[in-house]
């Protein structure tokens, strides 16, 4: 098992619109991108557990060949800077995802 | 095809750039010098209130730059989503500063103008005849949620822009526009690729971001060529990789193969990003699917009532241990207080050290820290109501004698005096909504002036 930390060199979040977050896990090398992406060790599932929301929350996991990434987005609980927002940017969501185990 | 340079000083119009990295660029003899200025990223207060989110003076100095280079060289300079929000009294903003430079500069030109701001009445109509999608979850706007918005924008496309420069405007400024247009309008105009035009100015609106090490406040310039694009640092400091560049195609996107824009998307299913051996990227293989009809993306907020916050700390273990109940009893007492009052609020408590940051997102379980911070945020239909409300809540939970206290001084650490702080009229994003429209350079009203003493 190795932590997600160790095999990404990026891993954040932001807004995709005022309703919208997406997450970014881009990886060191093409190698472990192109394992993580064969055994789809990151999906939707994983996500869900991560954050302890319904996997239905997690709208999508795409993998961008490119960029060794992957992508995930999913609902923001309050639209940005809408009243009891806590994160307008939501540049501050990707703490779950640092502490996902991969086994790899 | 002769290549088109296009250089972009900065990712946002008043965040700077080194002037070094800017005359390096203006060495390159560029065809087009240009900026985005925009974003809906600092929320809704921007465009509700018709206020830039971005500094005076940065943007000052930014255009100081920009228009002297541009207008003694006759380098066209296009400036999009002016004042940040790119509604009227933001782009009114922006001409301000550039009359000031002008005069300052003694510079003359043509500047072709163009508002982003959508006729409400127009609206109300596209959502009766079934015009208007929402995006995301968003309902469907009712006449009185269009009416709420005191400005309602809409991103252009190229079109608008591209009418401005076939009058041969030395100076383009114009409202709300997809962060690509003010780069790909005028090279699409002359005849490049509408695709790579668009994905260059997709990558080049965030200036040096893509580049690595990455970065908002510096220069970069893109080459557009017949079937490819090269993107260039200008700061020894900094190149772009194939890496950087691919891996910005994700940047606050939702799905980074499919870039959805007026008119049409960008589709990336086939791009490859190359690196040059100079440690410059070419990029290949960009292109757009129209849609049919033509759609833009509307823009709106609308004002929630009045907010007043108050910041604290607590550094006591025992209130920490029951703070959760603790601010649901003060909550209580409060609404009891004022029960007779005509106080209606919105009490929201952001406790830092808990959940401050994620909020109703955060459902980890942690041991209690050490200290915790707490900001008590307070929504109503008036200030005056907001500050009561806060007032009473922070003064409640001063002195409140909850289970188990031994520290009967006070509750809590505040940094300031006042304690209480005013935020003004706050807002929500109410629309963000696609239109069709039949004319894309129709709804968006231009004009033509003279600045500097230019006819």
């Amino acid at each position: 098992m190795k932590n997600l930390r160790e095999l990404a060199r990026v891993i954040r979040s932001k807004n995709s619109s005022p309703m919208k977050l997406t997450l970014d896990i881009i990886f060191k090398d093409r190698q472990t991108f192109e394992e993580v992406k064969a055994r789809n060790l990151i999906n939707k599932s994983l996500i869900a557990r991560a954050y302890q929301v319904p996997e239905t929350e997690i709208e999508k996991v795409i993998y961008f060949d490119p960029a060794l990434a992957v992508k995930i987005g999913m609902p923001r609980p309050v639209r940005s800077g809408s009243p009891g927002d806590t994160d307008v940017y939501g540049a501050q969501q990707h703490g779950p995802l640092l502490g996902i185990e991969l086994d790899i | 095809m002769k290549p088109f340079k296009v250089l972009s000083p900065t990712a946002i119009l008043g965040y700077g750039f080194p002037e070094a990295s800017f005359l390096k660029g203006m060495e390159e003899k560029p065809d087009l010098i240009a900026v985005d200025a925009g974003s809906t990223d600092p929320g809704p207060y921007y465009l509700g209130s018709g206020k830039s989110f971005t500094d005076r003076v940065g943007v000052k100095r930014d255009l100081r730059y920009m228009l002297t280079h541009g207008v003694l060289n006759k380098i066209p300079v296009v400036i999009g989503s002016a004042g940040g929000s790119g509604a009227r009294p933001h782009v009114e903003w922006c001409r301000k500063i550039i009359e000031e430079i002008a005069l300052e500069e003694k510079l003359s030109f043509r500047m072709g103008i163009v508002y982003a701001d959508i006729d409400k009445a127009m609206v109300i109509e596209a959502v009766r005849a079934g015009q208007v999608t929402p995006l995301d979850d968003l309902p469907t706007p009712a006449p009185d949620d269009i009416n709420s918005c005191p400005h309602i924008v809409a991103q252009m496309g190229i079109e608008p822009v591209r009418a401005l420069l076939e009058e041969g405007v030395d100076v383009v400024l114009a409202g709300r526009a997809y962060d690509p247009v003010c780069f790909s309008a005028l090279p699409i105009m002359k005849g490049y690729d509408a695709a790579l035009a668009t994905h260059m100015g997709k990558i080049i609106e965030c200036a040096a971001i893509a580049a690595t090490p990455g970065s908002g406040a510096d220069a970069v310039l893109g080459v557009l060529h017949e079937k490819h694009f090269v993107l260039k640092a200008l700061n020894p400091m900094r190149k772009f990789t194939a890496l950087s560049t691919a891996a910005h195609s994700l940047y606050e996107k939702s799905d980074p193969y499919h870039l959805p824009g007026p008119g049409g998307a960008l589709d990336l299913s086939n791009v490859t990003f190359t690196e040059l051996e100079t440690g410059e990227v070419e990029v290949r293989g960009t292109k757009i699917i129209p849609t049919n009809p033509y759609r833009i993306k509307l823009e709106g907020s609308s004002p929630v009532g009045f907010r007043t916050i108050s910041i604290a700390g607590t550094r006591d273990p025992i209130m920490i241990a029951s703070l959760d109940i603790i601010l649901k009893e003060v909550k209580a007492r409060v609404d009891e207080l004022l029960a007779k009052e005509n106080t209606e609020a919105k009490v929201f408590f952001h406790v830092y050290g808990k959940n401050g940051v994620m909020g109703g997102l955060e459902k980890g379980v942690y041991p209690s820290p050490f200290e915790a911070g707490i900001v008590i945020e307070v929504l109503a239909q008036t200030q005056e109501a907001a500050d009561t409300v806060c007032s009473m809540t922070r003064s409640t939970l001063l002195h409140y004698g909850y289970e188990g206290r031994i520290a009967t001084a006070g509750n809590l650490a505040f940094p300031f005096s006042p304690s209480d702080i005013r935020m003004g009229e706050a807002y929500q994003f109410t629309l963000y909504h696609l239109m069709d429209v039949s004319d894309p350079a129709a709804p968006f009203k231009r004009e033509i002036v003279g600045v500097g003493g230019s006819k």
